[in-house]
């Protein structure tokens, strides 16, 4: 039994006429310890399928099964990282991974509690920023205050909705380190949301196309045979690297041109010339 | 250099950059580039004030004018040319009795505010007095299980202004009281707020004086039998009620209105209806309820004047009637001082909570 498994999924918004079908026949199975991307275009419906893994709204029909049970809310062994980390502005760094520390672990006394809260800022190297509050953070620091929060509840999943996506390449490069490193010690499954194919590449085991919505499914899924920890200069030069970046960048493309010649309107270009303004003046 | 420093944050605190910018001129820390600035922010708005005040001085001079010629004019055709002459002569020689009575002039105002000075010094005299001079008695009194005896003295200017801030802090009071946890409810349950709605809608612009006279049928009877003056409760209930209604309807709008993101977190942190509320939804509406309390502050004060003088209040409003009522030489005069003693008060009113609100908003888009 899969650790992760999502069956038949459809989901739909709107009612009658209005209706749209943004996912149609998701399958996906994750096994427990793995680390799964699904990469895919803005707008192919990536955060929906988050918010019904992690249980924040629910599929239309098909079922969502977590460790053999079906998700019907939100969970603490399922810590998310939002795209745009949702950290409280009028909590400083500490108070928002406490907040969630005290719900996730209610019994703990309050030092405990702390503890982890301090032991969780110092793995994202913010100690010093403890006290500040979000908006004195910069985009990389915040995003690693969520990273905090979503571990120091210790899931036993995570799903990482596009976490990097705000960031520079460089703090982008820092943090997929930190989260990699995370996610070996203790080997948790994790899936990741990207629409970067280097990012999923780097970081997972197996990277699933997100065919764009409306109506969108998986596509097929691209292992990764890369040895761990993995090298960004010395992958540049793997064969196998060069070989599944090809053909899943090839995919993603036959999509969008698929795509493209679907688009039924033709947008009519008005007719203009430009004014001669050399001989105007002679 | 501590007390000047105090002087600038407070000033800053209160947004009157201008005490600042001149602190700075004496100081001689003004840079070159900086006195375009100086200009704007205190040679202008001192010019302004001194336009106003010249402005003034001619409008009152010619109405006074205007007032005095009517009264010989009419002097002369129903009393003759004596009688005429005896007025113009008495109204030169500045006598009390016949000056004519209009918008009085800057000078006049200014001097009226210092007799009410003057009077106020003579009254806390005169009351500190009747303390020193009852204090035995009163300890003997309370021994017995007596009232003490209380000073019962006409009040003065400032005690006026005092009773006024009482009145409007104790309806500001009850306004919040009321309106804020209101607001939560209702903004917290769509159920609520359609039954809310058209009470809300329908009870939002009426008047102060009617509100007024409402209050008064229900306090009326409630203190039935009743000793004690009630005008002081009729007043700042009115007051109240009258002001919530701005913060009412931004705390609902708030609560409702909490941005999405922070609602997944609480869910997906799995926080309890009461955590949620207080950890989430209460903060991220702060900056919105604040913006309430200071249009709800501003309209208590505003609609403060009113009610005072329909209720008998003792208050600034009460002041202005009496005076008006009065029809002393100086009245209208003190009148006018009545009338900048509530702007100005007004004003400092709404920069303190200018700044409170300031100081628990949080920057949204910095935020994120």
């Amino acid at each position: 039994m899969a650790y992760l498994e999502l069956n038949n999924i459809y989901k739909t918004y709107g009612q009658g006429d209005n209706e749209t079908e943004v996912l149609s026949n998701i399958n996906l199975k994750i096994e427990e310890g793995e680390f799964v991307a699904i990469v895919g275009f803005t707008g192919s419906g990536k955060t929906t399928l988050v918010n019904l893994i992690n249980g924040l709204i629910q599929p239309t029909s098909g079922e969502v099964l977590f460790k053999g049970e079906p998700v019907i809310g939100t969970s603490h062994e399922r810590g998310v990282i939002f795209q745009n980390y949702s950290l409280l502005p009028w909590l400083t760094v500490g108070q928002n991974v406490f907040m969630a520390v005290k719900e996730a672990f209610p019994k703990k006394s309050k030092s405990e509690l702390n503890e982890i809260v301090s032991n969780y800022v110092e793995m994202v190297s913010l100690t010093p920023a403890i006290n500040k509050r979000p908006k004195e953070l910069s985009g990389g620091m915040r995003q690693r205050v969520a990273v905090a929060r979503a571990l120091a509840m210790k899931p036993e999943m995570i799903i990482m909705d596009e976490p990097l996506g705000a960031l520079d390449a460089l703090t982008r490069g820092n943090l997929q380190d930190e989260i990699l490193n995370i996610w070996g010690k203790d080997k948790r499954t994790a899936l990741l949301i990207t629409n970067d194919v280097d990012e999923g590449i780097y970081m997972a085991d197996r990277i699933i196309p997100l065919r764009p919505g409306p109506k969108a499914t998986l596509g097929p899924e691209f292992k990764i045979d890369l040895d761990r920890p993995r090298d960004k200069t010395e992958m540049n030069d793997n064969a196998n690297f060069k070989e599944t970046r090809n053909a899943i960048i090839e995919y993603l493309m036959d999509i969008g041109n698929e795509r493209k010649s679907e688009a039924k309107e033709e947008y009519v270009l008005p007719e203009l010339t430009p004014k001669d303004f050399v001989n105007q003046f002679r | 250099m501590k007390a000047s420093l105090t002087l600038g944050k407070v000033s800053n605190f209160l947004g009157l950059g201008i005490f600042t910018t001149l602190k700075d001129l004496f100081t001689g820390k003004l840079e070159k580039e900086d006195f375009k600035d100086f200009l704007r922010k205190s040679i202008v708005p001192l010019a302004s004030i001194l336009l106003f005040i010249g402005l003034w001085h001619l409008g009152a001079k010619s109405l006074y004018n205007r007032e005095a010629d009517f009264k010989i004019a009419k002097a002369l055709k129903d009393q003759g040319q004596v009688a005429a002459d005896a007025l113009t002569a008495c109204i030169a020689s500045g006598e009390s009795s016949c000056q004519p009575n209009t918008l009085p002039s800057p000078a006049q105002v200014w001097e009226s505010f210092q007799s009410l000075l003057r009077d106020h010094n003579i009254i806390s005299a005169d009351k500190a007095a009747f303390i020193e001079k009852t204090a035995a008695l009163n300890e003997k009194r309370i021994a017995a299980g007596k009232d003490a005896i209380v000073y019962t003295g006409r009040p003065s200017f400032v005690d006026q202004i005092f009773r006024s801030l009482q009145t409007v802090f104790a309806g500001f009071l009850l306004a919040l009281l009321i309106a804020v946890p209101l607001g939560i409810f209702i903004g917290l349950s769509p159920t609520l707020k359609s039954s809310f709605n058209w009470f809300i809608q329908i009870f939002k612009p009426v008047s102060p004086v009617v509100w007024y006279l409402l209050v008064f049928m229900i306090v009326k009877t409630i203190l039935i039998g009743s000793t004690n003056d009630s005008s002081f409760t009729i007043s700042f209930i009115s007051v109240g009620l009258c002001s919530m209604w701005a913060t009412l309807v931004n705390t609902a709008m708030g609560v409702s209105s909490v941005d999405k993101d922070y609602i997944n977190v609480a869910k997906v942190l799995k926080l309890g209806t009461f955590q949620k509320i207080f950890k989430v939804v209460l903060p991220s509406s702060l900056p919105l309820i604040f913006t309430g309390l200071k249009i709800t502050l501003s309209v208590a004060w505003m609609v403060l004047i009113a009610i005072e003088l329909l209720a008998q209040s003792p208050g600034l409003g009460l002041f202005v009637w009496e005076e008006f009522q009065n029809g002393a030489n100086d009245s209208n005069a003190k009148i006018i001082v009545a009338m900048f003693a509530i702007g100005i008060i007004g004003f400092l009113l709404d920069r303190i909570m200018l700044s409170i609100q300031n100081w628990v908003s949080f920057d949204k888009q910095d935020a994120i």
